[in-house]
């Protein structure tokens, strides 16, 4: 390892230590003082870094390493780039708040002893850098599935339950028939000259034909990691199950590093994408977000929602990318570049608003114990420090200015304003549609944070038990602030995320966005183009006028205030169960958007004499794809199954009939 | 920055602040002459604001802090609204940190705290109204998104002055797109101002209310704040029509202060005419159910990006 570039080798000492801090958590595997308050703060230390390393790497030129581990005759290469860089960046600072969070969030041994479940975490966070590093389709293979497995047993904690178990077995399920189809990309990817560094990939010349199959399974294959739809089913099911710092941690950090493999494929084993790969991306991006928001307002976990609404934010991701790609194909590269810098700005802002957002209902879940928004309600009086930072979080996933949400979206929007002047006439008429879609998406995400965020923290407790429930930790409230923090920077200073994106993008794609000179505190994307956001000034100006009203109407009037009861009508007290339920506030789009939903009701009739109603949102996609392919499957099964007689004699026979076979066909 | 121009953002910005109540006040009183009643005094919301101010506000016992910052941010939020739309000027120093997407984002944000605040008290009206808002904004939002995209594909820019200027200057020519996009945009403009045939602004009938319902627990300086938040929000909305369909008249980049000078009365007629074509649409329409308010703004939402097709097939 003498001859690694001191980056890199930082890159991996830092992944090393994550593997050890987590084995460290063998040694005292129940004790929760040693675990949780030594090892998950080294760690979130181990995050920031690594992003700190990453961060200072980005506009350094790729460096390569051999690692003599694994297999003989087969080392692993490593390899850091500017586009391996950002992720992790990505990885450590949002695992950093994650962390600290967790420290404090692991509490009761309820499920998995602490220790063996610190080991799951750690190696999770190292496997997912080292498929960052991976420089060949064997380590890249390794480290995939070794976050796969090593997700899937923090998911399935509380084994003790069966819904659990059976999630776990579901995300386990599509992440291999993912992975395989990784693999089948890799192999075409290989083009016959069986060599499986990325270097050679890189160099071997495929037919048109063959790149779009290997993109193609490339797209599904990791199209089933980020969720993309009709790939998405494990995800609502996934999330919820694990305990919310895995949770946050899959959001955040595990889906993008689909993100990350799309990019990579695409662009650099690839070479040269063609524009209709992105229409490909497009059409399933935007299919994805919009099916997904759709789906998190109809929701009454709260998980399960922004399970949900991570589809649709990884849905905006694809989308982006695959205008990136339209815009390359055709050789418009200033814009190519706005589109995957859009790209790649949402996914960090996701990173950190959606693992802010998972551990706020993490806090929420351990102070009341209740998932579900029916029975939540009123908790900003008693849990303030969470109620608020997670407003923060739920504004920027609303995709409000001056947060980080915005500026993503921003930039989205402006790439797709130029897309009149692609020189395809069919691309020109889909496009502004594309818009249309990201615009509704976006929209939609507000209604849907306006519901997540009212029936938990507004309103008046829905349950009795809620007056119990308790602020969050010290060290919870760190993680959490953390990740606020992260998404009020990133949305008040962008230019320089832009600067640093910008060397990113050029060096994975080619495409440069030119500099447009602008202060740092104006966002120009293009120069040559009235265009330009500054959200520090909007933010003064916004701020300063609001601090100035409140001023004004304190000093020309009074400031007196009376608390009484709410106006209930004249009809004597209100009860909580007035309220707008989960159910109730998610009605009209359940109405407006029926076609998607596949929904079960169960109405009274007049003379029950225990009448009860019920409603169950369902997916269709569950319906029409997955249940006739799983009774296909059986079927197929159920055909073959004659084969298997039980008599050892039978299958003498079958290796009898295909040696015969073989040495039939070897002759 | 030149005098001028931050003479125009400052004049902007007080110009909606007072003009803003009588607008609303005139579009009250054409309502009143249409339908055979005696019309209020044009100043009725200037003395219902300065009323509220005066009086002590009560609050909710359930009230969290969210509740009482939620007036002073949507009232915030429509000035800083009213700084980035060109009524008077199109040199506006403010307008380069904000521009179209922006101002819409600033909408939303507006809606989102006074749906919050009215979700905060825990009764049935509020949860109501914030729902219903919500449905319509999220129908109503990229509508006007897309509304601003044609324009903004006309012009080459995202910034409202720069739009309302280039469209202004430029030899009179009829866009086909434009004329789709200002049917959706005047539905847009009912639906978000809470105006018949969505909303009903003189109900206090809980089956029919969206905006109302919101506000009911405001009482005070608080309400007093929501209810010039939501003339300013019928004056921007005003605005930002006449920024993308009667660009004439505000004050470009060559004209000096005279030409700011003889904007003023334009903005008047402009808002006159807009005023009494409002009271006469509210006027003739019915309230639809709510059911149906979204097909109402899908259909603006179709228009819009019909608009945008209209333009990319044509060119016009």
């Amino acid at each position: 390892m003498l001859d690694i570039d001191s980056s890199l080798r930082a890159c991996l000492v830092l992944l090393a230590l994550w593997a050890l801090i987590g084995i460290a958590g063998l040694l005292r595997p129940m004790s929760l003082g040693f675990v949780g308050r030594m090892l998950f703060p080294l760690g979130a230390l181990c995050g920031v870094a690594l992003a700190v390393v990453a961060a200072t790497s980005v506009g350094a030129p790729a460096e390569h390493a051999v690692l003599k581990i694994g297999l003989p005759d087969l080392p692993m290469h490593v390899r850091r780039d500017a586009l391996a860089s950002f992720f992790l960046v990505l990885l450590g600072a949002t695992s950093a708040g994650i962390s600290v969070f967790a420290a404090g969030y692991f509490r009761r041994g309820a499920g998995t002893a602490p220790g063996l479940m610190c080991l799951q975490y750690h190696l999770f966070l190292a496997s997912m850098g080292f498929v960052l590093l991976a420089d060949d389709a064997y380590a890249f293979m390794v480290a995939w599935e070794t976050m796969a497995l090593s997700s899937y047993f923090l998911v399935t904690t509380q084994h003790g339950l069966p819904e659990i178990r059976s999630a776990g077995f579901l995300y386990l399920l599509i992440a291999h028939v993912g992975a395989l189809a990784i693999l089948l990309s890799f192999g075409v990817m290989q083009g016959g000259s069986w060599q499986f560094t990325f270097d050679a990939m890189r160099g071997a010349h495929l037919t048109p034909c063959w790149a779009a199959i290997a993109f193609l399974l490339a797209v599904f294959g990791f199209g089933a990691k980020a969720g993309l739809v009709p790939l998405h089913v494990w995800l609502p099911e996934a999330h919820p199950a694990a305990p919310s710092p895995v949770s946050a941690l899959m959001s955040g950090a595990m889906l993008k590093m689909a993100v990350y493999g799309v990019l990579r494929v695409s662009f650099d084993l690839l070479g040269k994408p063609e524009w209709w790969w992105g229409l490909v991306l497009l059409a399933l991006g935007l299919f994805s977000a919009l099916y997904g928001v759709v789906f998190a307002a109809v929701q009454t976990d709260m998980k399960r929602l922004l399970a949900w609404s991570s589809i649709e934010n990884l849905g905006i991701v694809f989308a982006a990318i695959g205008l990136g790609i339209v815009f390359h194909g055709v050789g418009m590269n200033s814009l190519a570049a706005l589109a995957l810098i859009a790209a790649l700005y949402h996914s960090l802002n996701h990173a950190f608003m959606k693992s802010l957002l998972f551990l706020g209902t993490g806090a929420v879940l351990h102070s009341t114990g209740e998932r579900n928004l029916g029975r939540l309600g009123g908790l900003i009086h008693r849990m303030p420090w969470v109620a608020w930072l997670t407003l923060v979080g739920a504004l920027a996933m609303a995709g409000l200015p001056p947060l980080n949400g915005f500026v993503s979206e921003w930039l989205l929007l402006q790439a797709f304003l130029f897309a009149h002047q692609v020189p395809r006439t069919f691309v020109n008429m889909i496009l502004p549609v594309g818009a249309a879609l990201v615009a509704l998406s976006a929209a939609l995400a507000a209604y849907v944070m306006v519901k997540f965020f009212g029936v938990i923290f507004l309103g008046q407790p829905r349950e009795p038990a809620l007056a119990r429930a308790h602020d969050a930790g010290l060290l919870e409230r760190i993680g959490l602030l953390w990740l606020a923090l992260g998404c009020l920077l990133l949305g008040l200073l962008p230019t320089y995320v832009i600067d640093a994106l910008r060397t990113v993008v050029a060096q994975f794609s080619g495409a440069l966005l030119p500099s447009t000179g602008a202060p740092w505190w104006l966002l120009v994307p293009l120069a040559g183009r009235q265009a330009s956001y500054s959200a520090p000034v909007f933010l003064i100006a916004l701020a300063s006028i609001v601090v100035l009203t409140a001023l004004l109407v304190r000093r020309f009037y009074h400031h007196r205030v009376r608390r009484a009861a709410a106006w209930d009508g004249g009809f004597g007290r209100l009860s909580a169960r007035m309220q707008d339920t989960a159910e109730g506030f998610g009605q009209p789009i359940r109405h407006i958007f029926g076609a998607f939903f596949a929904v079960k009701r169960e109405l009274p009739s007049a003379f029950d004499s225990a009448p009860r109603y019920g409603v169950a949102v369902g997916d269709r996609i569950w319906q029409w794809l997955y249940l006739p392919l799983g009774t296909l499957v059986q079927r197929i099964a159920d055909t073959f199954a004659w084969l298997q007689q039980g008599r050892i004699s039978t299958y003498l026979l079958y290796s009898f009939i295909t040696l015969i076979a073989l040495l039939a066909l070897m002759l | 920055m030149k005098p001028l121009e931050i003479l125009t953002q400052a004049l902007e910005l007080i110009a909606a602040l007072a003009a803003a109540p009588l607008f609303l006040g005139w579009v009250n009183q054409c309502r009143a002459w249409l339908q055979n009643r005696r019309a209020p005094s044009i100043w009725l919301p200037y003395r219902g604001i300065r009323k509220l101010f005066h009086k002590d506000a009560v609050i909710a016992e359930n009230a969290s802090r969210l509740f009482r910052v939620a007036p002073y941010i949507v009232f915030g939020a429509m000035v800083v609204a009213a700084g980035i739309i060109p009524s008077m000027g199109t040199r506006l120093p403010f307008t380069a940190a904000a521009d179209a997407i922006a101002l819409v984002g600033l909408l939303a944000t507006a809606r989102v705290f006074l749906s919050l605040a009215a979700i905060d008290i825990g009764t049935a009206f509020g949860t109501l109204g914030a729902r219903r808002e919500m449905m319509v904004g999220f129908l109503a939002e990229p509508a006007l998104l897309m509304v601003i995209f044609v324009a903004s594909i006309i012009s080459a820019t995202t910034a409202l002055p720069a739009i309302a200027e280039n469209l202004a200057t430029q030899t009179l020519g009829l866009y086909p797109s434009l004329a789709f996009t200002a049917v959706a945009f005047t539905l847009i403009l009912l639906a978000e101002n809470a105006r018949i045939p969505i909303d009903n602004p003189a109900t206090h009938l809980e089956l029919t209310m969206i905006h109302e319902a919101m506000v009911l627990e405001y009482s005070a300086r608080h309400l007093a704040l929501m209810e010039w938040a939501a003339a300013l929000k019928l004056f921007n909305y005003a605005c930002i029509g006449f920024a993308l369909f009667l660009p004439w008249g505000v004050a470009t980049g060559t004209g000096g202060p005279l030409s700011l000078l003889a904007s003023i009365p334009v903005l008047a007629a402009k808002l006159t005419v807009t005023g009494a074509a409002l009271a006469l649409i509210e006027t003739i329409s019915a309230k639809l159910r709510v059911f149906r308010a979204p097909e109402f703004l899908a259909i603006a939402f179709m228009l819009a990006v019909l608009g945008v097709l209209v333009h990319l097939l044509l060119g016009a």
